[in-house]
């Protein structure tokens, strides 16, 4: 149950030149075709383990929905073939085919109907999907009173009422409130825990990689990329940062991550260092040591504006922290072709225990995607450990000043 | 092929009746009156029929001197022919309204025209109950023959079904569809003898209509009402066959362009 297996799929639209010519077309026997295919995803081939969870990245156009609705079964492929086992569950498009005039809780009846479910099935759940929805007793007035954050709760608590062998995640879930984007993403978390396969599009780098097991990226309608999460959102985000002109370079590191550098190459990376209060190079830093992090750039060209940045993540790729020469009023200007700058950022290991890496960019202002002139992933790794204080859980450490006070006189006013 | 698609559709029984039940409520949801709308409406119009032919303009069927006889000579016709009418033009749009739905969820989608079927057979069976009561009341009840009305519909919805079914699937991607049926159902309207008897035309006119599927059918309803008589079922076997073939190439043209569809929505 929950194994997907998508093998040669191709989705093409039918453009015909005038109106005219489908009639002729359908109308005229052994007829040349008429119409031009235009082909939105093509050749596309993977395969999913039961209780695996996929992301799918890509700009927009890259086919992503159209992957998704030839999934779900509203859409066709053209060639190829799914092969899906077990109950599928989309949340494409909540509160698709909501009625303003019905009440929430008529209107879930109806959504529950069409995902194919009876009446009493329902009823059953009813109570749960309330619970979930807590939109009280507003789900016996009619939806049209209802705000869209309201109607989300809604159809998502009817959408995820039963836990499906395979559920298909449309970016939906940034509607909605950070409570309830919350409390969704936990449902989502504990159907994967319970064996749902998942599938999910979305921008979010975060949400990707912290419930990913792997990635596909698609780009003009092929898979370009079916890798771990990381890897592949380093290789998406350094296609966004230029699309033209400027070549990706990935790299295969001791660890097994893979190093995505990019950029124009205006300045160069040439060595990036963690140092400790003596200025030796380490590579594992205790909690709450002082260390610095320096960064020799070399400049190749003219360039008008520079701005480093760097980016600390952990080994999920979740950014820890990151910072940049130009929010700190630092950016440099004017810079000649073959000058070296030292940048040294000094700070203290506020992280807590494990590994974490690096991520560097050069670029003219704020974002990378404006001029990018290299950013490099895995630009450092390095461990922190914690043997100097007490064990603490988390990846921040704060540093938690303890004072205690008992209430004697608490207990004599309780006593008869 | 028919036992999958059967099934299919039995699964998703709580969706085709709820949908059908959902229907019949947000129509009279923000009433006053309610249900009662669904009732007052055909009865208004057996009512101008009888009031407005029978004795103000004192129409009469010829050789019949009998007031109430037009009356419901023309309410038989009429009658059948709403059902027709209903069935052919919310088929010709079920899926153009519900695109939505096709685009974003998947169910089966023969459950739409199953509801339009069903939406139409409850709009009908009020409207004939009423006009039963009305024959009941006036002493003009057919009898036995009545049991004929059965099978007489049943023909019907398989003509209509098929027909609905072509102009469905055609009319999403020839909008032109559409327009042009509504203006067929026109000239259909008065090609079939419903406001006139079929015997005050010219000999060869008769023959002509003939044609018509419509003629012999609601000829038999109208038989049926007025005079109590049964139908004479070879005179319906074209319809029959006609429904037959329009169901067979409907169904066809579904299966084959129905994951088209949904890209033309």
């Amino acid at each position: 149950m929950g194994h997907i297996r998508v093998t040669g799929l191709g989705k093409a639209y039918k453009q015909y030149p005038t109106r005219w010519s489908r009639l002729a077309e359908w109308l005229i026997p052994f007829s040349p075709m008429r119409h031009r295919q235009h082909w939105v995803l093509q050749d596309v081939n993977f395969e999913i383990a039961p209780g695996e969870a996929v992301g799918i990245v890509g700009v927009n156009g890259a086919g992503k929905s159209t992957l998704l609705k030839m999934i779900t079964g509203t859409t066709q492929p053209t060639c190829g073939q799914i092969q899906l086992e077990g109950r599928v569950a989309a949340l494409l498009e909540l509160g698709m085919g909501f009625h303003p005039d019905f009440t929430g809780r008529q209107n879930a009846v109806m959504a529950g109907q069409l995902l194919g479910m009876q009446v009493e099935d329902i009823e059953a759940l009813m109570p749960d999907i309330e619970r979930f929805a807590e939109i009280g007793e507003a789900i016996d007035h009619p939806v049209r009173t209802y705000s869209s954050g309201m109607q989300m709760r809604l159809a998502f608590s009817v959408a995820t009422a039963r836990r499906p062998d395979i559920l298909i995640v449309d970016e939906a879930l940034s509607v909605g409130d950070a409570y309830f984007q919350h409390k969704s993403f936990d449902r989502i978390r504990n159907f994967r825990k319970a064996g749902t396969t998942l599938l999910i599009v979305s921008h979010d780098r975060s949400a990707i990689q912290s419930i990913c097991d792997s990635a596909i990226l698609l780009e003009a309608g092929h898979v370009a990329m079916h890798d771990k999460p990381e890897a592949v959102m380093d290789y998406y985000n350094a296609l966004l940062a230029e699309r033209e002109g400027q070549t990706v370079r990935q790299e295969l590191l001791d660890g097994g991550q893979v190093r995505t550098v990019s950029g124009t190459g205006e300045a160069g990376i040439l060595s990036v260092r963690l140092l400790d209060e003596h200025e030796r190079a380490i590579d594992a830093a205790e909690v709450g040591q002082p260390v610095t992090l320096e960064v020799d750039v070399e400049i190749r060209q003219d360039i008008e504006r520079l701005v480093l940045g760097f980016m600390i993540k952990d080994r999920l790729g979740q950014a820890m922290y990151g910072i940049n020469t130009h929010r700190q009023n630092q950016a440099l200007e004017d810079l000649r072709a073959g000058e070296r700058i030292t940048y040294r950022f000094a700070f203290v290991m506020g992280l807590g225990k494990g590994n974490y890496s690096v991520a560097l960019s050069l670029s003219r202002l704020d974002s990378h995607l404006d001029r990018n002139f290299e950013w490099r992933d895995y630009g450092l790794v390095f461990h922190v450990i914690n043997n100097r204080r007490e064990d603490f859980v988390g990846c921040a450490w704060l540093g938690a000043r303890t004072s205690i006070i008992r209430h004697a006189d608490s207990l004599v006013e309780r006593a008869p | 092929m028919l036992l999958s698609l059967y099934r299919s559709l039995h699964d998703y029984r709580g969706f085709i009746l709820g949908s059908v039940k959902r229907e019949f409520q947000a129509r009279y949801r923000n009433s006053l009156f309610g249900a009662l709308w669904t009732v007052l409406n055909p009865l208004s119009m057996i009512i101008v029929y009888t009031v407005i032919f029978s004795h103000i303009m004192r129409a009469r069927l010829p050789g019949v001197d009998d007031g109430m006889a037009y009356s419901v000579y023309l309410c038989a016709g009429l009658l059948t022919w709403g059902l027709f009418s209903e069935i052919t033009l919310r088929s010709q749009n079920m899926f153009l309204e519900n695109a939505n739905l096709l685009k974003k969820i998947s169910f089966p989608r023969l459950c739409l025209p199953v509801i339009v079927l069903l939406n139409a057979g409850i709009n009908f069976a009020i409207i004939i109950g009423l006009f039963l009561g009305f024959l009941l009341i006036t002493g003009r009840w057919p009898g036995m023959a009545l049991l004929a009305l059965a099978p007489l519909l049943a023909l019907q919805v398989l003509f209509c079904a098929g027909l609905g079914m072509i102009l469905g699937v055609l009319n999403v991607f020839f909008r032109d569809v559409g327009q042009l049926f509504a203006i067929c159902l026109q000239f259909w309207f008065w090609l079939t003898p419903i406001v006139y008897p079929l015997g005050i035309l010219p000999e060869w006119v008769q023959r002509l209509l003939q044609l018509n599927p419509l003629t012999n059918l609601i000829g038999s309803y109208q038989n049926l009402f007025l005079y109590g008589q049964w139908p004479v079922w070879s005179s319906l076997l074209p319809i029959f066959v006609i429904g037959l073939l329009l169901c067979m190439i409907g169904l066809r043209l579904f299966r084959r362009r129905v994951g088209e569809m949904v890209d033309e929505l």
